[in-house]
């Protein structure tokens, strides 16, 4: 049986990591290849970088810094930010990078999905979707969740992934950053409209809230976090710990 | 020297830094020279088989894979690296595969049943069917990366280990000196690292 895999995401900019780490033995806590390993030592099943650098100079940081990395972690890494076209995706593939999460760039150009699926496979495209409850109705919203673009989430995700995203990421902007727990309604829209893997994303606050997600919602794959881990709110060995006491398959 | 045979057909980045973190010494070539002097060899490989099978065929490497696993020489198949190993695969048509292990590859559609999702992606365990020496170091239990969505079939004799996914499929296959891994050990932490030891170590 399949392992309910947690995700620690790291959002880098210039070739460091933005939120201050604050870990015990952890010397260069904005290092993104020391926080790599480290998370990967202490049971993470998948990382993802996530490039929020504006310039191309500090691309270039990026994909060094990525490679870096790349070449000392052994479990799966995703990266994210800035990828618009096929040649962004090749630009991390050649990095190291084993999935490319789009977002804006696949709401730019909807054939981006279709064209890197079938260059590089489907389990190597993820569609990140930032979503959020507008009158009611699950709206996508573009540039980090500041812009409605309008468009029905589900219908929106359903298309992608009949295009080849291989995993979808559901960030609820309605409940990132509240810590109260993951928006269930909204993974299991998603969850009952695709066959895909989908990963949570925004809300978990406390150990507790991926025991509620993962019992609530069988279905859905993973949980993806980032500040709790960063500030070590919560700590991926308990959180595995505790996910095996109350039977949720994991990997220890 | 271990060879990684570059047929134009995957990333193999991440194998080479395996291999480098465990202090082997690496080769990724497409020179039949390189292979044929190598202690070992790694075929890896994504994507789809009937393609991978051609670049195979058509460098000529193929044939010094099939010559040099002849003469004893360790030789491990990485994920669609393992399914070019057997002897063809029902991926979209019918290709002829290297034919170094008996079998087929199939779709897991086929038999993991309905409700679960393909690929079979993630993290899942090892259940050990028969000894072998790439497990030197690792246990029966232990979990490692998959990406798939077909598998080996008909091959009873040469799984040395399966993974349960509504069915239990082939996870690893061995016929003598020749080894197949249909998960990514490069992608499997320390367990992963583990197995490519115990393959620089045969």
């Amino acid at each position: 049986m399949i392992t309910k895999r947690i995700i620690p995401c790291l959002d880098v900019k210039d070739g460091r990591v933005v939120k201050g780490v604050n870990f015990e033995g952890l010397n260069d806590v904005s290092s993104p290849v020391s926080l790599a390993k480290f998370y990967s030592s202490c049971g993470a099943d998948e990382l993802v970088f996530y490039d929020i650098t504006a310039s191309s100079d500090g691309r270039k940081l990026f994909t060094d810094i990525l490679t870096e990395t790349a070449k000392s972690v052994f479990i799966p890494l995703t990266v994210g930010g800035g990828i618009n076209t096929v040649a962004d995706f090749d630009r991390v593939l050649k990095c190291g990078a084993d999935k490319v999460s789009v977002n804006s760039g696949a709401i730019k150009n909807p054939a981006l999905i279709g064209e890197a699926a079938r260059l590089y496979g489907d389990q190597c495209v993820v569609l990140s979707v930032d979503i959020k409850r507008v009158d009611g109705v699950f709206r996508v919203f573009a540039k980090g969740g500041r812009e409605n673009t309008g468009m029905e989430a589900i219908e929106w995700i359903k298309r992608c992934v009949g295009n080849g995203a291989g995993e979808v990421v559901v960030n609820s902007i309605d409940t990132d950053g509240v810590k109260k727990g993951f928006d269930i309604p909204m993974l299991k829209a998603v969850c009952d409209a695709v066959s895909v893997p989908v990963i949570a994303s925004g809300g978990a606050g406390k150990i507790s809230d991926f025991i509620t997600l993962f019992k609530t919602l069988p279905q859905v794959d993973a949980g993806l976090a980032a500040s709790i881990f960063h500030f070590g709110e919560v700590a991926i060995s308990d959180l595995k710990a505790e996910m095996q006491k109350n039977d949720i398959y994991t990997r220890l | 020297m271990i060879a990684i045979v570059d047929y134009g057909v995957g990333n193999l980045f991440s194998l080479k830094s395996s291999f480098a973190a465990i202090g082997a010494e690496v080769t990724v070539t497409s020179s039949a020279e390189v292979i044929r002097s190598a202690d070992r060899i790694i075929l890896p490989g994504v994507g789809a088989f009937g393609d991978a099978a051609k670049k195979l065929e058509a460098s000529g490497l193929g044939e010094v894979l099939k010559e040099e696993a002849k003469k004893g020489k360790p030789l491990m198949g990485i994920c669609l690296g393992m399914q070019l190993l057997f002897e063809q695969s029902f991926e979209y048509g019918c290709h002829k595969g290297l034919g170094l292990i008996k079998g087929s590859i199939k779709p897991i559609s086929e038999v993991i049943g309905e409700g679960l999702k393909v690929p079979h992606i993630g993290w899942n365990s090892l259940r050990f069917k028969k000894d072998s020496p790439i497990f030197k170091y690792i246990k029966n239990g232990d979990h490692v990366y998959f990406v798939h969505s077909f598998y080996a079939a008909d091959c009873d004799d040469s799984v040395i280990a399966d993974t349960e996914y509504g069915a239990y499929l082939t996870a690893a296959a061995q016929e003598g000196n020749v080894f197949g891994c249909q998960f990514h050990p490069e992608k499997s932490g320390e367990v992963g690292l583990s197995i490519l030891r115990a393959f620089s170590e045969i």
